[in-house]
């Protein structure tokens, strides 16, 4: 037999994991469960949230179901890795299996509304993809980027408060990308010129943020609510044909000119950084910025330009917390979703495509907990909201597989010195 | 400006973080005045503009000053001396500071950014309540036991850190970052259980922790200072020790200094680096005792606030010194209590004491700044901090 090469170890141990967890999920959720409940899956076609139709099942059956599904696609993906074939699909059915197999332990005699869940975890989402793409814009190109939290708090704040002030949504859209490059401009000249700590410099960014929106809410938000922290918010707009389609048109289509504008955001970042120039240059000052530089790239220059539009696609995410979302401004209202944009981002590995499978799964996670909240269930809703921090230390700790940051990321570049 | 010169080396020490503060304070007025109605209502008339701009300013920075360390409005004809209560609040929350501060400072001379100070400081503040309200011991050794739990909690939970990084390489600021949370909301969790519920409660609130355990008050009953303040004290004569005096600390700052070296010297790097974290972590866990057994005495979901973050800042500000640490600390201390004040007397939030400690840190971080603006040609400044990437 052939010796495996570190990548390939790397994924048949991931394999190996998917395959243990889902035969301990058709275990423990489906065998040792107690039978006699029903768990209720429902489909709504829209907002309204009208049933089209439910799906009623023994929640133990549905656990067994799905958990020997998710081992048969374990098994199945296995067997193409040995015959060197590529089996993502495979350990997608597998991983989905065992979510399911949880679920239908989760709700036992409970309700579930799926397309609800679905919808809820995209919206979670769409922060954490706009804050994890500033994040791939910044660090592919060599830049720290801890100040994702303070980019799109400055975004939020600023677009909630202009769009309040000018009673226009269009203006608050307009400010907030603004907003989130003033910040990513501070942290661009304090990293880039004065060569600064990156990860100390976007901590105290944060700081910097927290505490001038904190203090500019209690000084003039709440006094004059009325003038100031009252903004209009955006309409959602229907995709004509798209959002018909069952279950996933609501959920896509249907939505604010944000969330179009974060698809818009998706795809151009992942195919400019690998298909056009700036993408191989940004990746190559990102890993070897000497190498870069004697082609003639201007290493500093581009790193700045990156940093900026980071800070402006943060900053359009934060709009989506006032302008997208309620309107109004509430103190620290992003809570931590720049830290765990953060989380995707190394998650997906420094990837556009692994970040935001990571964000929708943090998102979906996010959203999971809060709908089994209402509904009542076993876990305790604080393990539930611990999955995203928690598997981000397994990500980084190697255990499924070594992640590894772009090699400069973090250096800063000085002509004529080596790295 | 004329050129400021400086002679003794001690003093020059002192001089970048002090304009960075005074530079942070000014930027902090313009805030303070630039958002205040009365001040905004005159912004057509210029003398009027700036007189009301220095009123409100004077206010906001007068209350601070009355909050932290003299308020001649609280003296009694018994008692003058409570005129100087304020600085009694500013040393209590100072103590908690200077331990996080202190734990943030030695990761740092090490090589290591601990974020993850906040997480420590709940996990001591965990261990340290629970015995504090769950066991009956007698008066001292129930504080013993308490701090020791606390200490134990927090080198445990900063220790993992350490030893992830060692043994798998996972950069410690994501680490932190990432357990900074699982510990709010196990902290979280736990409030949800019977043991952690107040009787009669059914909010996240613990029962308060026990006479027995609590800090013994130096001053009386009219006081908070605790004996807290000099626990955070000893505790940063012990990190001078152990990093100037010992073989350890020496150890720990040659891997901070050049890690591949230290390797080659025959340091076991995996080692120092798990034990730095204990250490740190113990240090922030300590930190949680001081504050429960000293001054808030039942666990809450906020019972951390922001003391592991505002570390951070404590220990740039101190130039990651155990001396600086302890100036810091009581400096920070006193913006936090005085803007306790300043927020219930004057227009002005709390939250201007977030802006000066970002601006002051980030000041710190670039001298250049201060350089340029106070045209200081000649002074000297240290990068030791320097800047290092995740994969650093």
């Amino acid at each position: 037999m052939k010796a495996l090469s570190a990548a390939d170890l790397r994924r048949r141990r991931s394999l190996i994991v998917l395959a243990t967890l889902s035969i301990l999920s058709t275990i423990v959720f489906g065998l040792l469960q107690k039978s006699g409940q029903d768990v209720t899956y429902g489909f709504v076609f829209d907002k309204e949230w009208v049933l089209i139709s439910q799906w009623v099942i023994g929640s133990k059956t549905a656990s067994l179901l799905f958990g020997v599904i998710s081992v048969a696609a374990s098994a199945l993906s296995y067997f193409q890795f040995k015959a060197g074939k590529t089996s993502k699909i495979a350990s997608a059915v597998g991983s989905a299996g065992i979510l399911m197999s949880f679920i239908s332990w989760a709700a036992a005699g409970k309700f579930i509304p799926i397309t609800g869940l679905l919808q809820g975890a995209l919206l979670l989402s769409v922060p954490l993809i706009f804050g994890s793409m500033a994040g791939v814009l910044s660090e592919r190109s060599g830049v720290v980027n801890i100040a994702i939290e303070g980019q799109l708090l400055a975004g939020a704040f600023v677009s909630g408060v202009v769009a309040s002030l000018t009673h226009s949504t269009f203006l608050g859209l307009i400010v907030a990308p603004l907003a989130g490059c003033l910040i990513s401009t501070l942290l661009a000249v304090f990293a880039i010129n004065f060569a600064i700590d990156q990860i100390i410099l976007g901590f105290v960014l944060n700081v910097l943020v927290y505490g001038i929106t904190d203090f500019l809410y209690k000084k003039l938000l709440i006094p004059y609510q009325g003038t100031w922290n009252s903004g209009p918010t955006l309409a959602s707009i229907k995709i004509p044909l798209l959002w018909k389609i069952p279950v996933v048109g609501p959920i896509l289509f249907d939505q604010t000119i944000i969330v179009y504008l974060m698809y818009a955001v998706v795809f151009f970042v992942n195919y400019s950084l690998f298909k056009t120039k700036w993408g191989l240059r940004t990746r190559a000052v990102g890993e070897h910025p000497t190498a870069a530089d004697s082609v003639g790239i201007k290493v500093n220059r581009l790193r700045f330009m990156n940093v900026m539009i980071a800070g402006s696609v943060a900053g359009l995410g934060g709009a989506y917390f006032t302008v997208g979302g309620v309107g109004s401004f509430s103190k620290e209202m992003t809570a931590g979703k720049g830290f765990i944009a953060l989380a995707a981002l190394i998650f997906g590995r420094w990837t556009p495509w692994g970040a935001v499978s990571a964000a929708l799964l943090f998102g979906f996670a996010g959203n999971l907990q809060s709908v089994l909240g209402i509904i009542g269930t076993p876990i305790p809703s604080e393990f539930m909201l611990m999955v995203p921090y928690l598997a981000t230390v397994i990500a980084v700790t190697g255990f499924v597989g070594r992640v590894r940051a772009p090699a400069a990321d973090g250096t800063p570049y000085k002509r004529g010195e080596s790295h | 400006m004329r050129k400021l010169s400086i002679k003794r080396p001690s003093l020059r020490a002192l001089t970048l973080p002090g304009l960075a503060f005074l530079l942070a304070m000014f930027f902090g007025a313009l805030l303070i005045a630039f958002s205040d109605s009365k001040v905004l209502k005159n912004i057509g008339h210029p003398i009027a503009f700036i007189k009301a701009a220095g009123v409100a300013v004077w206010q906001s920075y007068l209350a601070l000053f009355q909050g932290s360390i003299y308020n001649p409005n609280l003296a009694t004809p018994h008692d003058s001396l409570l005129s100087w209560g304020p600085i009694s609040e500013t040393l209590v929350t100072a103590a908690p500071l200077m331990l996080a501060g202190l734990s943030v400072a030695l990761a740092f001379r090490a090589g290591l950014f601990n974020i993850g100070a906040q997480g420590q400081f709940i996990f001591g503040s965990i261990a340290a309540s629970y015995v504090g309200f769950h066991f009956h011991l007698p008066i001292g050794l129930h504080i013993i036991v308490a701090v020791v739990a606390a200490i134990l909690a927090g080198s445990i939970w900063g220790g993992l850190v350490g030893l992830l990084k060692a043994r798998t390489g996972a950069h410690e600021v994501i680490v932190t970052i990432m357990l900074n949370y699982v510990a709010l909301y196990f902290l979280m969790y736990l409030l949800s259980t019977t043991p952690f519920l107040r009787p009669g409660r059914r909010d996240p609130i613990s029962p308060d922790v026990l006479q027995s355990a609590r800090m013994p008050l130096l001053l009386g009953s009219n006081y908070r200072i605790n004996l807290g303040i000099f626990v955070a004290l000893a505790a940063a004569v012990f990190v001078w020790w152990l990093l100037s005096r010992s073989t350890w600390g020496f150890r720990f700052r040659a891997v901070g200094a050049n890690s591949a070296a230290a390797k080659t010297a025959g340091i076991s790097v995996p080692f120092v680096m798990t034990a730095v974290m204990a250490i740190s972590g113990a240090l922030a866990g300590l930190g949680g005792a001081v504050h429960v057994l000293g001054s808030d005495f039942s666990l809450t979901s906020g019972t951390a606030g922001n003391f592991g973050f505002d570390a951070i800042t404590v220990a740039l500000l101190g130039r990651a010194k155990p001396m600086g640490v302890v100036f810091a600390s009581i400096l920070f201390g006193a913006l936090r209590a005085g803007g306790g004040t300043m927020q219930a007397n004057t227009d002005t939030p709390i939250d201007i004491v977030l802006v000066i400690q970002a601006l002051v840190v980030l000041f710190i971080a670039a001298p250049s700044v201060v350089k340029w603006v106070f045209r200081l040609k000649n002074l000297k400044t240290t990068g030791e901090l320097a800047a290092k990437g995740w994969n650093g």
